[in-house]
């Protein structure tokens, strides 16, 4: 993008959601499973804790923002032996 | 010979007073390897030893893998030189992809801090030679991100192809680890990675000496390949 003659990038909110792998133990998720039904949501099964990465990024268009930061999650945002990740760019 | 070992120091580590300790006490020099330096100082085997490298941020042993001095160790162990990662070591061996499989936060999900009864596995390799195999050591551990996990297939490799060298005994597993995996090698079988803390078992005086079986196996090894 260009304002008058200075070149300006767009900036890019990324949300990155890291979870677990399915089939690694989440005790984290587990407890509060036994913990819901306690407090009558009977009907509450799969929670899963994982983390939220927030983050803005400079690029020329949403693309590049995504390819960027998926590769920032598989060189250190995730542990891709442990975790997967979701990247949302708005 | 005279063995010499490099004991890397990240911002937050704290084990490394006692690595050098151990070794000393077999008559090895030790250098300190600071995490900024992209050099191993030439050094005959390095130990990562145990703390919160990095502050444990992000992952443990996420940040810590992309240390200058982890490009020095990567090249050392890639040229088969002897690496040992100790509890949080073993963290940013795994992160550093020089050794298989990852730590997970315990199952229990507080942190332990208690003395735990290994078997040796093998008492074949450069980090256990000094032990029998089958034989129980006393060490103890002290961690809250220790659960070993590796994917099923990769798990069912590192047992049929002896990577597995320590298991927690049976009844001792701290942290859910998968197989009761407590220290696991590479396929080249030069880099080691283990949980619990042989460097805090060297003196009966406090508790156990079996700890120094390791740093035994491993000065015996390095003299061997020296003379070589």
């Amino acid at each position: 993008m260009s304002v008058g003659s200075i070149d300006v990038m767009p900036v890019f909110n990324a949300h990155v959601e890291v979870r677990h792998l399915p089939g690694i133990a989440d005790p984290a998720g587990a407890t509060v499973e036994r913990a819901l039904p306690a407090l009558g949501y009977t009907n509450v099964a799969q929670v899963h804790i994982g983390k939220t990465i927030r983050l803005t990024v400079e690029a020329p268009d949403a693309e590049s923002a995504r390819a960027q930061v998926n590769e920032m999650c598989e060189r250190l945002l995730a542990n891709p032996v442990i975790e997967a990740y979701e990247v949302v760019i708005s | 010979v005279t063995v010499r070992v490099g004991v890397v120091v990240f911002p937050g580590t704290n084990c490394e007073l006692d690595v050098q300790h151990a070794f000393e006490r077999l008559g090895t020099e030790t250098e300190l390897l600071w995490h900024g330096d992209d050099t191993t100082k030439g050094v005959d085997a390095v130990v990562v030893p145990g703390g919160f490298a990095h502050g444990d941020y992000l992952r443990t042993g996420a940040i810590a893998r992309f240390s200058p001095v982890m490009h020095a160790v990567g090249e050392h162990a890639r040229a088969g030189g002897p690496t040992v990662g100790i509890c949080n070591g073993f963290q940013v061996l795994c992160e550093a992809h020089l050794l298989p499989g990852a730590l997970l936060p315990n199952l229990s999900l507080k942190f332990v801090f208690r003395q735990v009864e290994l078997e040796v596995v093998d008492a074949e390799t450069p980090f256990t030679r000094s032990c029998a195999r089958g034989e129980r050591l006393s060490i103890p551990v002290k961690h809250t991100t220790g659960r070993f996990y590796a994917p099923p297939e990769q798990l069912d490799a590192l047992e049929s192809g002896g990577q597995v060298l320590l298991r927690y005994a049976r009844g001792h597993n701290p942290n859910g680890s998968l197989g009761d995996v407590a220290g696991i090698c590479n396929e080249q079988r030069n880099v080691f990675g283990l949980m619990p803390h042989p460097e805090h078992a060297v003196d009966p005086l406090t508790g156990s000496a079996d700890g120094l079986k390791i740093f035994e196996s491993i000065r015996a090894h390095v003299a061997d390949r020296i003379a070589v």
